[in-house]
């Protein structure tokens, strides 16, 4: 969508992604309310499918809800500090 | 645009109170978000270096692998009495037992009556999965009328094999408890609530609270059959209406 | 030192106040219910806790709970009460913890009779619950011992982290008996307690734990306490010789039994009989080695119980071929009269002669 290019915001918030503890049950990815959360198709050291997000548009707002259901503690959230709302 | 500089701080990592280990849970386990949420309670208590818990004989016998506290493994149904005796020892440290269905509502279900009975000053977090995890998926006491398990393969028939028991409901009953709530680990949403009760009950125990009882109502993707997204399905569409979440018992002021 | 007047059970809960026990859990049960009477008065003195538990089985868990934080704890039964208890012994003894158990043996099996007995001898001894452990078995004759094994058995239950059991019977649970108690603090070499919950705080985290899944961790953990209960065969044998230097035949009996067979043996030898007597305090460790040196010394030893026949088999044991091992027994709460022993041991002196 060449939209997207346009609209893209300031990445505001992250998430890290453990593949050594991620079991890739999805439940991640269907709580995830940007739906930017999806399981890759590589299987990782930990023989599961691990969960990835890779957020290109930034839509990642740190809601924490992933990590909240995550059963095994496999993200990390990041948000940005906040300084002068990031306004132009 | 400079997006990436941004400086970011972490606002969700792992508990202090859990080691960084990997658990022996199947993905999509809801004891793996419940031993979480007790941790970031411990946590956010201040009591990490001061609680002692009980670990069941269940899917979650191995608990005190994960926990960086003080712990005692239990026999199968007997954390009430375990944590009775060391609470009565030892009244200035907060004390909780964590105990599948198998273990507090059938072969434990006397010690757990009598320790609420008592008041006694302790918490339980009782995971609620409708089936017996640990030993592959038997008939619990909380499975529900017409769900297929090992031990009742056309599914469970009240006839023979009775009705499920609410355990927070018949808990009600009795005069002690000061806390017992129901709660899902099945959405963040419910997730949030979980932890909220959860932190309730302990918080209770801290002020010197009677008997505080937390439920949980999480899903057994592996003995259910189901994949983890279906397993929640299935536990929000079957289990709610049987088990309803909310407070059933909780003091006048509250925390 | 002061004298009381006191029933073994009392004398029994007193003792165990006395050697800092401060956390009893039980479930009434006849003939030991004076030990839970006296110590619901007895330690909110000192500012210990009672608690009458639902059960059996969650006494003893409670006992598992409070020995955990490291405290000196007690619970006490009869022998029906004591088979319930038994998963919660295996559990005790495979996590190590100290603590002190009661049984004051009735008739069984079953629920029996409420009558004395010695009936749970295999039970005690031999392990009772599941897996391969022992209790430290202590078995007291008059209520000045009950009190004063009491009092060493919080020292031997620290010692080697183990459980231990006083072995008892409604006989000597209920006599009243003259009782000082020594002044007994604990003994100052006892091993610290670091392996205690008691919240993580400056430590790293401790666990009181009996799963082992690993085979050869399980087995590591069976070798270790092997060791212990052969340290405490090596240590702590107690047994009683009482008149078997000339004695020609020798009764092996322990606790009540004992002191009936003291009288017979006093009987006896007005008659002219040399018999003596060999009283096994500790049921566990067993006097083998005592028995072992005695037997080719006598033409025959007579095991007499409150059974029908328990303790006999560690005789022989001990014995092997080198005398004849014979038994005499009543069960079902009948206690033998000090003349059916009498009559026991004259028949078979009448066939030694012979
Ligand atoms: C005395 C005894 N009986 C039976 C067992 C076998 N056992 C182990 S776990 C378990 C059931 C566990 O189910 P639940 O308490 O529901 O916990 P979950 O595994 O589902 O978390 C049973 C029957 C045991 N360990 N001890
Ligand atoms: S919820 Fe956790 S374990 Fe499951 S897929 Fe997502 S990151 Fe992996
Ligand atoms: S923090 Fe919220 S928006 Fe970001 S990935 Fe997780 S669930 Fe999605
Ligand atoms: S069997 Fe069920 S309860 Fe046990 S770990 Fe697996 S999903 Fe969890």
């Amino acid at each position: 969508m060449s939209e997207s290019k346009t609209q893209k915001k300031p990445k505001r918030a992250r998430i890290a992604i453990d593949e050594h503890f991620c079991k890739g049950c999805g439940l991640c990815v269907d709580n995830c309310p940007q739906h930017i959360i999806s399981i890759s198709g590589t299987v990782a050291t930990s023989g599961y499918y691990p969960a990835q997000c890779p957020d290109p548009e930034n839509k990642c707002t740190g809601c924490t809800l992933c990590a909240r259901i995550c059963p095994d503690v496999a993200i990390e959230v990041f948000k940005a500090k906040k300084v002068d709302g990031g306004a132009h | 645009m400079n997006t990436e500089a941004q400086e970011m701080e972490r606002i969700f990592e792992r508990p202090r109170a859990l080691r960084s280990a990997t658990t022996h849970y199947c993905p999509g386990c809801g004891h793996g978000i419940t031993h979480r949420l007790v941790a970031e309670v411990i946590d956010e208590l201040g009591i990490r270096e001061t609680i002692v818990g009980v670990a069941p004989v269940g899917c979650s016998v191995l608990m005190y692998n994960y926990f960086d506290i003080d712990m005692f493994e239990a026999s199968h149904g007997r954390a009430p009495a375990i944590a009775t005796g060391f609470k009565r020892a030892r009244p200035d440290l907060p004390v909780f037992t964590y105990q599948g269905d198998g273990d507090l509502a059938a072969i434990g279900i006397a010690e757990t009556i009598h320790a609420a009975a008592r008041g006694e000053k302790f918490t339980t977090i009782f995971i609620n999965n409708a089936t017996y995890g640990m030993t592959g998926g038997q008939m619990a006491p909380t499975t529900l009328v017409g769900q297929k398990t090992a031990t009742s393969p056309t599914g469970r028939n009240c006839e023979t094999a009775g009705y499920p028991i609410k355990v927070c409901e018949m808990l009600a009953t009795l005069d002690a408890p000061s806390y017992i709530a129901r709660v899902s680990v099945s959405s963040a949403k419910h997730v949030l609530k979980a932890k909220q009760a959860i932190s309730k009950a302990f918080q209770l125990q801290l002020k010197g609270f009677p008997y505080t009882f937390v439920e949980v109502l999480s899903p057994c993707p592996t003995d259910w059959h189901m994949t983890p997204q279906e397993a929640v399905e299935w536990l929000e569409e079957n289990m709610f209406p049987q088990y309803p979440l909310g407070e059933v018992k909780a003091p006048k002021e509250g925390v | 030192m002061e004298k009381l007047f006191m029933t073994g059970n009392e004398a029994i809960a007193e003792a165990a106040v006395r050697a800092g026990c401060r956390y009893y859990f039980g479930y009434p049960i006849t003939p030991q219910n004076e030990i839970p009477e006296y110590m619901v008065k007895r330690l909110p003195e000192v500012g210990g806790v009672f608690l009458q538990a639902e059960s059996e089985i969650a006494s003893i868990f409670m006992v598992y709970g409070a020995a955990g934080s490291g405290a000196r704890v007690m619970t006490s039964s009869a022998s029906p009460g004591i088979s319930l208890k038994q998963e919660g012994i295996s559990y005790i003894a495979a996590a190590e913890l100290p603590c002190v158990i009661v049984n004051m043996m009735r008739g069984g099996p079953g629920l029996g009779g409420i009558q004395p007995s010695q009936s749970d001898y295999f039970q005690a001894t031999k392990g009772g619950g599941h897996g391969d452990y022992h209790l430290f078995v202590l078995a007291p004759a008059t209520v000045q011992e009950a009190a004063d094994l009491c009092l060493e058995a919080f020292d031997i239950a620290d010692r080697y982290r183990n459980p231990v059991m006083i072995l008892g019977d409604g006989v000597l649970g209920q006599m009243m008996e003259p009782v000082s108690f020594q002044d007994r603090r604990p003994a100052a070499d006892l091993p610290e307690k670091t392996w205690a919950l008691t919240g993580t705080k400056g430590r790293a985290a401790n666990v009181v734990k009996t799963l082992n899944l690993d085979p050869s961790v399980l087995e590591k953990h069976n070798l270790k306490l092997q060791e212990k209960y052969k340290r405490m065969a090596k240590e702590e044998v107690r047994v009683e010789c009482y008149q078997v230097d000339d004695a020609e035949i020798v009764i092996a009996a322990y606790g009540t039994v004992a002191r009936i067979a003291k009288t017979a043996i006093q009987a006896l030898r007005e008659k002219g009989i040399k018999a003596g007597l060999v009283r096994p305090i500790t049921l566990y460790p067993f006097p083998y080695k005592t028995f072992a040196d005695i037997a080719p010394k006598v033409r025959k030893i007579l095991t007499v119980e409150m059974s029908l026949g328990q303790m006999v088999e560690d005789v022989r044991l001990a014995v092997g071929d080198k005398t004849e091992v014979c038994f005499f027994g009543r069960c079902g709460g009948i206690v033998p009269g000090y003349e059916e022993i009498v009559v026991e041991v004259e028949k078979l002196t009448a066939k030694v002669a012979r």
